[in-house]
């Protein structure tokens, strides 16, 4: 018996639905069709009432839910890409990111956006929101990199009093496996040392992080131990367990799926220049998605995108300099 | 509910609609002479920001306002002073958020028409047109999905509003959902310095409605009785169950966008035009012939309304500004995930400081 990170998804609002009767699921085709990648599978059925069809209306969706919210419910939003939260940004950014600092009223939402690369899927049906979304204040981000906590997250997620931008990878969705749902989580806002080593400090999140432990293994023949962070949450982001693993490797590297101007990577790496500057023996780096929209042709994805490969060659230059 | 500052010698349950009209002139006026306070406070450089007058639209606000009840939802805009007090808002929340006051519901974290107490109903506008549409929608429809049934809730917006794209979203989602939403369209000819001609290019905005299945009523907006009638029945309509009703009404607006505007550029004709009267003057003509109120009374409303904003205004002057030492600055509710920046360090010789 396995359950993939889209089941643990499926598994973990089947709970939210069951043990809390403010929660309830709005966005495009999440009703008696399940969603366009079934993450809502047999959910209305099971949650009459709850689990409800959304027009193409991505604005009045968040709309809908900030003011469910305000009057005491819990609901996840549906993004069926991340690329199309573009479209309910406003809401997002300026209405539920501001309730609670405007008026002291919580607003318990979580938007889920599938995100990140899948091969063939082009410039708008790709894309990583989670750098844009953390630059604003008011709005926590979650980018879970594995079945456990793709599962316990999404429940916490739910749970907190604050509006979530939880950010799914599409390419983990069937492929990722683990024997069973977990009976016990580490909090957000906490990183993962994923990997120990004592050579290299790779920080990654969502599905990053598996190309990251990729990279590990390939230099380990080389003779390189390299530690991998999960930082599960880019936003609050765990500084701590970054500078601590710095301290041990003395180099970094950072990977993210989003472009390369700004974002989380570059916001890693100014925090360990500012706080830990000392520690480093060599300039920190980092690598991102090529500064283009993203690539419909397959081999143009797998070159746009950071991969194992390109992690690991990114690796040897700062483990030599 | 807050109950209104004002204190009236009729009950919000009257039946008499001779008394619904004196209330409601008496809450228009109060709202034009705590606004005309309001412009010459801003004027005298004492109020940051901005100051946004309702003038010339005051008898449509307040007709929104007290259709409602208490329990319903209200998400007013910019030129609703009068519909916020008569949904119950008290004239010192208005004052309080104009000055900054500490004291304010929004803590001088938000200022001028961005006010509202969500957990009342009272919802408080950001400034993208037409965004509070789906947000009202989300209470309705929280409310049906606990069961709760009866209460209503409306939106303003303006001919502006009309043309963005969450005005499209929000009433559609409304009708696909059957919320009992009312929206209420203040056509008052000009969003910003922008004329209807260059705003739209239907016949009329009631035909908006139409294209989402939505009813649609039409009011001229200076004039108080007809705004009364119209704005209860369209509320009446959605609370018996009748879906989203749309109300527009076709008033001009009797001052610039803001203070800072001149409105040089509305046409004189409309300003001649029965677009152009005072809805405020004509409330106060037709009670006068219908016999609702005597001169002499008016006067006395008119001193008495004077007074509490003098009053109001003169307490909150003494009310202390938001301290930046004190505030939280914090913008999520889970104190455990706030982010921590690290401040930069110290300058590294102790006379650093002193040098620069």
């Amino acid at each position: 018996m396995s359950v993939t990170y889209l089941e643990a998804i499926r598994a973990a609002q089947a709970r939210a639905l069951a043990e809390d009767p403010r929660v309830f699921i709005y966005g495009q085709d999440v009703g008696a069709f399940g969603g366009a990648f079934k993450a809502t599978k047999n959910l209305a059925r099971e949650f009459p009432g709850r689990v409800v069809d959304a027009p193409i209306s991505e604005d009045a969706m968040v709309g809908l839910a900030v003011g469910a919210a305000i009057e005491g419910m819990r609901p996840i939003v549906e993004m069926q890409f991340a690329d199309f939260s573009t479209a309910g940004f406003n809401q997002i950014v300026n209405q539920a990111a501001t309730l609670f600092w405007r008026t002291e009223v919580p607003c318990p939402i979580v938007i889920r956006l599938p995100g990140g690369g899948t091969s063939g899927s082009g410039p708008f049906h790709s894309q990583s929101m989670e750098s844009v979304y953390a630059h604003y204040p008011g709005l926590l981000v979650f980018t879970p990199a594995t079945v456990e906590d793709a599962y316990s997250m999404l429940l916490e997620a739910v749970a907190l009093d604050d509006p979530v931008i939880f950010c799914e990878h599409k390419l983990l969705y069937y492929h990722l496996k683990a024997e069973r749902l977990p009976t016990e989580a580490l909090p957000a806002g906490k990183a993962r040392v994923t990997r120990p080593g004592r050579d290299l400090t790779i920080v990654a999140y969502s599905a990053m992080v598996h190309e990251a432990l990729a990279a590990a293994a390939e230099l380990q023949p080389e003779g390189w131990e390299i530690e991998v962070v999960d930082l599960r949450s880019v936003k609050p982001l765990d500084t701590d367990t970054v500078v601590a693993s710095v301290a041990r490797t003395g180099r970094l590297l950072c990977v993210g799926e989003s472009w390369p101007w700004g974002g989380v990577t570059a916001e890693v790496l100014a925090r360990v220049a500012s706080e830990g500057f000392e520690l480093l023996d060599a300039p920190p780096q980092r690598l991102n998605a090529k500064d283009t929209p993203i690539p419909f042709h397959p081999t143009l994805w797998a070159a746009h995108r950071p991969t194992a490969r390109s992690i690991a060659a990114a690796a040897r230059n700062l483990l030599r300099s | 509910m807050v109950q209104a500052a004002i204190t009236t010698d009729v009950t919000p349950a009257e039946a008499s609609f001779g008394a619904l009209c004196r209330r409601a002139y008496r809450l228009m006026l109060l709202a034009r002479i705590a606004e005309e306070k309001l412009a010459g406070l801003y004027r005298a450089g004492q109020i940051q920001g901005g100051v946004f007058l309702g003038r010339g639209q005051e008898a449509l606000s307040v007709a929104a306002g007290l259709a409602l009840r208490p329990g319903d939802v209200f998400a007013p805009l910019i030129r609703d002073a009068a519909g916020r007090l008569a949904f119950g808002e008290p004239l010192v929340d208005a004052v309080r958020t104009y000055l900054g006051s500490r004291l304010g519901p929004m803590r001088g974290r938000d200022g001028n028409v961005h006010r509202g107490r969500p957990r009342e109903g009272y919802l408080p506008m950001i400034s993208h047109l037409g965004a509070m549409i789906s947000v009202v929608n989300g209470v309705l429809f929280a409310r049906r999905l606990k069961g709760q049934s009866g209460s209503v809730g409306l939106a303003c917006v303006g001919d502006g509003a009309t043309s963005a794209g969450s005005f499209h979203e929000g009433l559609n989602q409304a009708a696909v959902e059957r919320l009992p939403l009312v929206l209420v369209v203040a056509n008052n000819q000009y969003a910003y310095s922008t004329p209807n001609s260059r705003q739209f290019a239907c016949r009329d905005l009631t035909d908006k409605a139409a294209g989402y299945g939505v009813g649609c009523l039409s009011v001229d907006g200076t004039d108080l009785q007809a705004c009364l009638r119209v704005l209860a029945d369209a509320v009446g309509r959605a609370r018996a169950g009748g879906g989203p009703q749309m109300v527009v009404a076709r008033l001009l607006r009797l001052c610039g966008h803001g203070e800072h505007d001149d409105a040089s550029y509305v046409d004189p004709q409309l300003r001649a035009s029965a677009l152009g009267r005072d809805c405020l003057k004509v409330a106060e003509q037709q009670l006068l012939q219908d016999g609702l109120a005597q001169p002499a009374e008016l006067e006395a409303w008119r001193a008495e309304a004077l007074s509490e904003v003098e009053r109001t205004v003169a307490q909150v002057q003494h009310e202390p500004a938001p301290d930046p030492f004190q505030e939280e600055w914090r913008a999520i509710a889970t104190e455990a995930l706030v982010e921590t920046h690290a401040a930069p360090p110290l300058p590294p010789r102790p006379g650093a400081l002193k040098q620069a």
